[in-house]
């Protein structure tokens, strides 16, 4: 038998070795990728990663936790907003409001507004508000009992809200158009090319550090206890844990997450607007962590810039046929690939290639049983 | 009353009017063995819905170790000490049966503590002495859902003993278990008799004779009789419910 010294060892080296490559892939994203790619493509690349965050916040809670959220654009957007509001207010002189509200006859600038003077409460905010929404809203849902497709359906009308919300409120938020036409954060120009990379390189770095804290988050003793919620919810209940403060830190921290992810991706794109809280953007989350694999957290990461830059490069060239092509991908994982592509690979496709290489038996049955030599016996003398 | 583990008073259980447990009155013992038997809808799985907090009482009261579990939600019943196994076998498909059991020893089962600690050696410990007795020992890395339908059954029974609960709630623990299965199955619950009380619901007869000291008969909600197996096996108006056709045949 394996001793526990051994599995401690043997994961502390699979730690090493996982962190060596998270360091080797932040590396070449920083240095390298600006070397090969155009200013555009990259730009977009880091508005992917920025997108992966969001991914692996569902990945969070529907891959592990078997949530699935059709409303996470909502989080999202809020972060989005926060920073927008920061970015609106930082380059005005004393007493000077934000264009749009002229145009609509404000006069003073609403209350909530006043905070988002300051950088260090819009960090905290882009984190802490998604975050008290999701835990409020999971609160009372998940004390309800509410689960499976009648949580999907709750988190749409929940988009529904507050898409119409912030499109009706042209005084508070200019409405459809949104928020736009950012000039400069922290004494920097937002669109200069060397901020925008500092912002890039933020994104990885940030990028990197959420996904260690969905490894830490999913590794242990509590990663167990989402599968396990996912996995038969009562039995959980009747073993004497109380599956809802799960679910609502859980879903928390997937909101804070999704708020983060689009503060970022308000940085790079310049614009944030209610479209973010467009039922098809959370629903598009959904699809690449599909693709990438669920539970997987890389999946997650990998699946969101995947299908992102096959959704550029297909719309460039045929505008019209992408939806078609996302639709179709979205079947295609559903019904042949349902563990996505690295689930995949992991479950058949890396086993099939170690074989072909290395040569190593294939087993027919539990490992347990190829290692019992009574069994092994009776194979022999069974086919004489 | 704090003499009885379990004290169940004029318990009424309505759906919509359907009285499932009507006015049942029920006592049990530390360190009792008890099988509880009845036709089907007699309201036996209701009653550990009761017992459990998964259904609460329409009327009446349940009392364990003299605490009225009316306001108590499953989980903190749970933490009281009532462990309950379900009828087909309920374990987490994707975590190996080490897992399994490790979620269920552990002692503080708050979000903060699960977050930080580390499964303690004790409880390594605990479990490898309950893979032991369960006879999991050789597939302690194995995801349960390769598992064979007895083997849950047993692993989700060690799930049980690891939650060291005061009172264990069995439901039909041999349902769809071969003949030597359903014997391993017996033999462990009267191992864990020793140290437990356990309250078993079964159908199978054969088995109800293996393990049963005393027997509760269950019919329309209510306790019909209560006796040895031979007392109920006797009882004419338990054969004219329930044992009747079962006696032709022996």
């Amino acid at each position: 038998m394996i001793t526990g010294a051994e599995i401690r060892e043997k994961s502390r080296r699979t730690l090493w070795l996982e962190l060596g490559i998270v360091t080797g892939v932040i590396l070449v994203l920083i240095w390298v990728a600006p070397l090969v790619l155009t200013g555009f493509r990259l730009n977009l690349l880091g508005r992917f990663l920025a997108l992966a965050i969001a991914a692996l916040a569902i990945d969070l809670i529907w891959g592990y936790t078997g949530l699935l959220s059709l409303g996470h654009g909502v989080f999202f957007a809020l972060g989005g907003y926060a920073i927008a509001m920061h970015l609106q207010l930082a380059p005005l002189e004393a007493g000077r409001l934000p264009e749009f509200m002229g145009l609509y006859g404000v006069t003073e600038l609403p209350f909530f507004w006043q905070p988002f003077y300051s950088f260090g409460f819009t960090v905290i905010a882009v984190i802490i508000l998604p975050w008290l929404l999701g835990s409020i809203l999971g609160y009372l849902v998940f004390r309800n009992r509410i689960r499976g497709v009648y949580f999907s359906i709750l988190t749409q009308a929940a988009t529904i809200v507050f898409f119409n919300f912030f499109n009706g409120q042209q005084k508070l938020f200019n409405g459809t158009n949104g928020l736009t036409n950012f000039k400069t954060l922290l004494g920097a120009t937002v669109s200069q090319s060397s901020t925008q990379f500092i912002i890039y390189s933020l994104t990885i770095i940030t990028l990197a550090l959420t996904y260690g804290i969905c490894r830490w988050l999913t590794k242990g003793q509590f990663g167990r206890l989402l599968v396990a919620i996912r996995d038969d919810e009562s039995r959980v209940r009747f073993s004497g844990y109380n599956p809802t403060s799960f679910k609502v830190v859980v879903f928390g921290i997937s909101a804070a997450l999704a708020g983060i992810s689009g503060a970022l991706f308000t940085l790079q794109t310049g614009l944030i607007s209610p479209r973010a809280m467009d039922i098809g953007f959370s629903i598009e989350m959904v699809i690449w962590v599909a693709v990438g694999g669920r539970a997987t957290l890389v999946g997650a990461v990998l699946g969101t810039v995947v299908v992102n830059f096959a959704k550029s490069l297909l719309s460039e060239q045929f505008p019209d046929i992408w939806l078609f092509f996302q639709g179709a991908l979205f079947l295609i994982v559903v019904t042949v690939l349902p563990d996505g592509a690295v689930g995949w690979v992991r479950s058949s496709g890396w086993p099939k290639l170690q074989r072909t290489i290395l040569g190593v038996p294939k087993s027919n049955t539990y490992p347990s049983l190829e290692t019992d030599p009574e069994i092994n016996r009776e194979r022999e003398t069974l086919g004489k | 009353m704090t003499a009885n583990l379990l004290e169940i008073q004029d318990l009424t259980v309505s759906f919509d009017g359907f009285k499932a447990l009507n006015n049942l009155n029920f006592t049990m013992e530390v360190g009792e063995l008890r099988v509880i038997i009845g036709p089907n809808g007699a309201g036996k799985t209701t009653f550990l819905d009761v017992i459990t907090g998964k259904v609460k009482p329409t009327q009446g009261d349940v009392f364990f170790q003299g605490k009225n579990l009316r306001r108590y939600a499953e989980y903190q019943i749970a933490r009281l000490g009532i462990g309950r196994k379900f009828q087909t076998p309920r374990v987490y498909l994707n975590l190996t049966t080490r897992e399994n059991l490790e979620i269920a020893v552990n002692r503080n089962k708050n979000v903060w503590s699960t977050l930080i600690n580390q499964v303690p050696a004790q409880e390594k410990q605990t479990i490898a002495g309950l893979l032991e007795t369960i006879g999991l020992t050789s597939k302690i890395d194995m995801p349960a859902n390769l598992l064979s339908h007895g083997e849950k059954q047993r692993l989700e029974i060690g799930m049980l003993v690891a939650q060291s609960p005061d009172l264990l709630l069995v439901d039909e623990p041999v349902a769809g278990l071969t003949d030597e299965e359903t014997e391993n199955v017996g033999n462990l619950l009267l191992a864990l008799a020793a140290s437990h009380s356990i309250i078993v619901i079964e159908h199978d007869m054969e088995f109800v004779r293996q393990i049963a000291r005393k027997v509760t008969v269950l019919h329309e909600g209510s306790v019909l009789c209560e006796g040895s197996i031979a007392e109920v096996q006797n009882n004419p108006r338990v054969i004219e419910v329930y044992l009747g056709s079962e006696d032709q045949h022996s």
